[in-house]
Parts: C-alpha cells; structure tokens; sequence
C-alpha cells in the first residue's frame, strides 16, 4: 500500500472569531474518489480553497504524494506552484470558466504551464515558427479528446458562456483535466443537473478516475450534495460538521452512521442525548 | 432583397448610381452662365462624378447595414433555437475582412499619393502615434482588463529616455530605440508591483498618481530633465547613417541619392518610422493573443479566481501585461522626442492618458482595428473640426457621447478567438467580460 495522494493533519482554518475548519485530518487514496460531504456551512469548500491555494491555512500541514515518491507540502507552495508541481486541479461550485473565450480557448490556457515549459518562451514561439507550434498543436489535441469525452467537441469554437448549463459544468471539469492533474479536486459537479446529465457525469468522473488523460487515472476527491452521485461512485466518504470530522468510511456504513444522520436531518434533544450516549458506549 | 448577397447589394448601389447619373447629369452636370453673347454652357464633369460617387458609396453602405442587421436577426433566432450557430460572413464582416488592408494600403501609399502634402503628412504622423499609444494600452486595458489612467507616463519614459541617452551619451535615435523601449518596461514593472493587488477603481487611481509623479519629477528636477523648460537639441534620426540636411553635401540624405534636397524628405522619412513602429505593435500584439502569455491575459481579464486555479502566476501575467504595453509607450515617446526635437512635461500630462484611454474604449477593448479606427476618427477629426474653434470640444464631446450610445461597447466590440478547430467565429460582446483590476 503506498501512501494516500493526499494527507490532510490537524488542518485549522480561522477567519477571525469563526472557526471554519477545526483540526481536521482525513486522506485520499490514489486510484480512488474520495467524497466530502456535511449540511451546508460544514466546511467543505474551505478544505477545498486551502488544498488549492486560495486560502493560507491558519494550522496543519497538508501532504501531497505522488506516485514517484515526490511529496510537496501545500500549505507552503505559491497557489501556481500547487497546480503545476504538485499537480491538483479544481472546479468551482459556482462555475467559473473564462465566458468570452471559446470553449477551445479555455482547455488552451488550462495547459499555459506545460507550454511555457516546452518553449513558448523562445523568440521563434512568438513569431510562429519553430518546434513549439509542434507543441502547439500537440496541446489541441489533448484539448480535442477532452472535448470528445465531455460530449462538448461540436461546440469548441463558441463562446463558453454561450454553453447551456450543463455543458458549461462539464467544460470545466474538462479544463481541469487539461492542466494534467494527479488530483481533481470537484466541487459540487451535479449541482443543477438534471438525471440524465447527472448519470453522466458519474460515468465521465469514473472514467476520470480509472483512465485519465495517460491512462493512469487520476485520484479525485468531491464535494457534493447529491448523495445519488456520492453514494453510486465514491470509494470511501468523509463527512463534516462544523469544521469537524464527524464520520470517515465506506459509502455503506456513512449511510448507517447515525451521527451523520442526526447532522442531515437533525433529531431533538433527546435524541441526540440517546445518540450520544450510544456513542459514548461504543 | 429578402435574401441579399454581397454581389445583389453591389448591384442595388450600381443602379442608384446610374439613377443619380440620369438625374444629376442635366442638373449637376450642366451650369449657364452669363457669357458674351447670351448664356454659355458649362459642363461639370468632376461635380458630376463625385456626386454619383457619394450615392454610389451611400447606396452601398446602406444596404450592407441593413444586410448585416438582417443577418445578425436572423442569427440571434438560430440561436434562440439553441441550435450551434453556423453562420457565414455577413457581408458586414466580408467587408470587414477587407477595412484592414485597404487601411494598411492606404497608410504605406499616403505621403506619395497625389495633393499629400506636408500638413497632412505631419498629420498622418501624428496620428500613427496615436494609433501606436492606443495598440499598445489595448495591451494593458483592452487584453489584461487592467484599467492604467497613466499611461502617458511610459511615453515620458521614453521621450526623457531618449533625450538624456543622446545627451549624455551620445546614442543615435537607432541605438537609442531599444533601450527607451526597456526602460519604459523596467518602469511598467516598477508600476506593477504595488499595484498587483488592487483591481477596478483602486488601480485606476494609482495608475493615475504614477503618471502624475513622473510629470511632477520631472518638472522638478532641473537639474536633469531641464524642468518646465524641457530639452531641446534632441538629435533627429538618421537614414542609416546618413543625416537629414538642407545643404545637399556628400555625406547627407539628399546627396547621397542625388535628390534636391526638401524638408519634406525628413518629414517622410518620420512618417514611415512611426508607421513601421505602429506596424510591429500590431503584429507582436496579434502574435502574443495567439500564445500563452496573451492568452492568460485574456483569462486573467475573463476570470482571474478561475486563472490562479489553473496555475497562472497573477504576479507574472499582470507584470508582462503593464511591462508589454510600456514597453510600446516607450518606443512612441522616443519617436515623439526625436520628431519634435524638443520635450517638456507639458506634453506628458493626464489629458493625454485620458485621450489614450478614450481612444481604446471607443475603438472596442482589445480589438486592433477598432482602436485604429478610433484613432483616426479622434485625431484627425480634432483636426477636421479646428475650424470651430471654441465648439470644436462640444461637437467632440457629442460625437463621443453617440458613438458610446451607438455602440456601448465600441466601434468593433466582437473578439476574434485566438485558436479554432473549424472556422473561426467571433464572440460577441455580451459575453466578453471587461475586467475588473
């Protein structure tokens, strides 16, 4: 067994007087979709923004294990740096895709790193000529099979925001995948899809998961409400509340786990007293 | 007309010009006037023709207006039936097609064409700069969305630049030229760090203090830049070498190629530097949008949250956005120097940003073509109006006003992708965002 793409210890995240995320610890396996789910306000997106840079965690480290071995702490990279060296892709719950740019132009600036390493720098780039227009088109073409698989290639030359709903959701899981990440981190993909859309998307992140863009497959770890998504593919699920790790398993037992029940539906008093003692005798 | 082509619409202005013929021909073309004996005749072949002329061009632009409008109609409906829109070219944008090099043909060609003389030579300069000033903010503002109200202060940059490299150093206009170029960039890298965090309004007013403190400095600093009297005796180019001089020696422009010598060679001669400078603008623009580093301008324009998800340095794409578009005011500001032979922080002050800024907004953010043509219009047409003196700023102000409420998004406002799979298609501008810092 190697070591979980990513280990999250003791990770803290204040904004001032509120605690948004409290000593949490969870890990990902490689090869596998890890789901995070709690009620609304748990946390989850700020576990997110601190993986992916956007937030400084206040405490705790977070590790990042590749299968060479390599191992980046993120909590001390430069944002850019997560993504290109440590290789984690995102989504937004509320998309976020570059509107006025084709959906082409999108997955285009998705690989901006890889071909500034592969000599967009030099003169002859810039001109147009020399090896790295190769490149170049090397690049449309991982743009082209993601498009293929997302279902989105007859629409490559229109607007991004043209798109209707849905296809907008799958671009941009499609523009992760372009930056060749070892983990996609999803946040929310099923929010407002239909059932057809939804059945879809569960077939494109398993497919994300098992084959990838090099066949290697990909890791992937997913916030999501739509527990039809998280209990049909996830390999193992960790729930928050209030910051807090509340639950930590396979699909089968959170479904029973009476602690995650009391923190969706809620219980009264009594209840959680009875739920609590229970736990307490475990 | 329920179906006009491009050629149907030729044909439609071909025959009101024929009707214009008929008509005007008696009317226009025939004039009595009082002679020796009775009345004499008069034709007048050249009214006549500029007439048909007009109706012609009139006719034609008119049906491709409403040619394109139908078009445009008809797309929005394809498109309301959520159907992917095929479209052709509109016989607005075959036209289109053709404005860029008819304009390129018509810049090379201008200062020999015949009735060109030295004003509107002086004028074409002039307004090459602009356009060059305007290319190169399109870099920061149009592609980047990073709103700079100081721009102007790259120009000084390079205009100071140049005039204390030659002062000092003695450097040609042609040794000089690079280095005016990098040093407006260092200086576009100096602006960029402070600012690299604010967005919208707040960069706006820091730019705007940056272009007023190069003004002020070098106001004050006498001792190097001359203060509020400038620097004059800056060197004019050379044509490889060899000098621009009313004597016709040996060794001079006029002699070497045995020509009488004329102010308006050198006059010329400024005119096609800034042309080919306009020129590499152009292209190093149009190039960077195809490339990554343009692109992740664009992105950082569209969504700058969504680039730092995908690995972008903001810290590197804004600085290379501010250091680009410097660098292109400081090859104007050099040329400018050099043109004028003379500087002072009077020529360097807001106005001028604000006329630079306004220039790029009315052509239609990040599009080339459009900053042209808005160029043109405001230069030249600041030209065309001086005989209204004191209403000419009136009459301006209300052309800008119209355009904007014509055209909100300026004079070409659609984006052309910078990469396709089929045929390219322009975004329209609802969805093309403006950036906000």
């Amino acid at each position: 067994m190697s070591a979980p793409i990513l280990a999250v210890e003791g990770l803290t995240m204040r904004f001032g007087g509120l605690l948004a995320v409290d000593q949490l610890s969870l890990s990902a396996a490689r090869g596998e979709i890890t789901a995070i789910i709690g009620p609304n306000g748990a946390g989850k997106t700020t576990v997110f923004n601190c993986l992916t840079g956007f937030y400084r965690p206040t405490g705790g480290s977070i590790t990042v294990t590749h299968e060479n071995g390599e191992t980046f702490r993120l909590e001390r990279l430069p944002q850019h740096h997560i993504v290109r060296d440590a290789r984690i892709a995102r989504t937004f719950q509320n998309i976020r895709l570059f509107g006025g740019m084709t959906v082409l132009e999108n997955l285009m600036v998705a690989q901006h790193n890889r071909l500034m390493r592969e000599g967009a720098r030099l003169p002859l780039a810039l001109v147009g000529f020399g090896p790295y227009m190769r490149r170049e088109a090397a690049a449309v073409d991982r743009a082209r099979f993601w498009l293929e698989r997302t279902g989105l290639i007859e629409r490559a030359d229109d607007a991004a925001a043209s798109l209707p709903y849905g296809a907008q959701r799958r671009l941009e899981i499609a523009r992760a995948m372009c930056t060749e990440p070892q983990l996609l981190c999803l946040d929310e993909p099923a929010a407002g899809l239909n059932p057809r859309e939804s059945d879809a998307l569960n077939e494109l992140i398993l497919f994300i998961r098992d084959t990838g863009a090099d066949g290697r497959g990909c890791s992937v770890l997913l916030i999501e409400h739509d527990m039809s998504v998280v209990m049909t593919i996830s390999d193992h699920i960790v729930v928050l509340d209030y910051g807090r790790k509340i639950a930590d398993g396979a699909p089968a037992a959170i479904r029973e786990d009476p602690k995650v029940i009391a923190a969706y539906l809620g219980v009264d008093e009594e209840e959680a007293l009875a739920v609590d003692a229970a736990l307490q005798k475990q | 007309m329920a179906q006009a082509g491009f050629p149907a619409i030729v044909k439609d202005a071909g025959l009101a010009a024929l009707v214009a013929l008929g008509v005007g021909a008696p009317l226009l073309g025939l004039q009595t006037v009082p002679g020796e004996r009775g009345l004499d005749l008069v034709t007048r072949p050249g009214l006549l023709l500029a007439t048909v002329c007009a109706v012609f061009v009139g006719r034609l632009l008119l049906g491709l207006f409403l040619a394109n409008r139908r078009s445009a109609a008809r797309s929005a409906a394809r498109r309301a039936a959520d159907a992917p829109p095929r479209i052709g070219l509109t016989p607005m944008q075959r036209v289109g097609k053709m404005v860029a090099p008819a304009f390129l043909a018509l810049a090379v060609l201008m200062p020999v064409l015949p009735g060109i003389g030295r004003y509107e030579i002086d004028l074409g300069t002039l307004v090459l700069t602009y356009v060059m000033l305007g290319w190169g903010l399109n870099i920061v503002v149009g592609l980047a969305g990073l709103l700079d109200l100081g721009y102007v202060a790259f120009y000084a940059v390079g205009a100071y630049g140049y005039a204390l490299l030659a002062k000092f150093f003695d450097l040609s206009f042609w040794a000089a030229l690079p280095l005016t170029g990098l040093l407006a960039a260092a200086w576009g890298i100096i602006l960029g760090f402070p600012v690299l965090r604010l967005r919208g309004d707040y960069l706006a007013i820091v730019t705007l203090a940056f272009g007023e403190i190069i003004r002020v400095v070098l106001l004050n600093w006498t001792s190097l830049t001359g203060g509020p009297n400038g620097m004059s005796g800056i060197p004019r180019p050379t044509f490889f070498g060899l000098p621009f001089s009313m004597s016709g020696g040996e060794g001079t422009f006029a002699g070497f190629f045995g020509l009488e010598p004329s102010p308006i060679h050198r006059v010329m001669f400024l005119y096609y530097i800034i042309l080919a400078l306009a020129l590499i603008t152009n292209f190093v623009t149009i190039r960077l949008r195809r490339h990554p580093v343009g692109r992740a301008w664009e992105a950082l324009r569209e969504d700058e949250i969504a680039s730092r998800a995908l690995g972008l340095s903001v810290v590197a794409v804004k600085l290379t956005a501010f250091a680009t578009g410097a660098m292109f005011g400081g090859f104007a500001g050099a040329f400018f120097a050099t043109r004028q032979g003379f500087i002072s922080p009077e020529s360097f002050t807001f106005i001028e940003s604000a006329l630079i800024l306004a220039i790029v907004v009315l052509g239609g953010m990040g599009s080339q073509l459009g900053v042209a043509i808005a160029a043109t219009l405001m230069i030249g047409g600041f030209e065309v109006f001086r005989g209204l003196d004191e209403y000419r700023m009136l009459v301006f102000g209300l052309a800008m006003v119209a355009i904007m409420v014509w055209r909100p998004r300026g004079l070409i406002s659609s984006r052309e992708p910078s990469v396709s799979l089929g045929a390219r298609r322009n975004v329209g501008a609802e969805h093309v965002a403006e950036g906000k810092g």
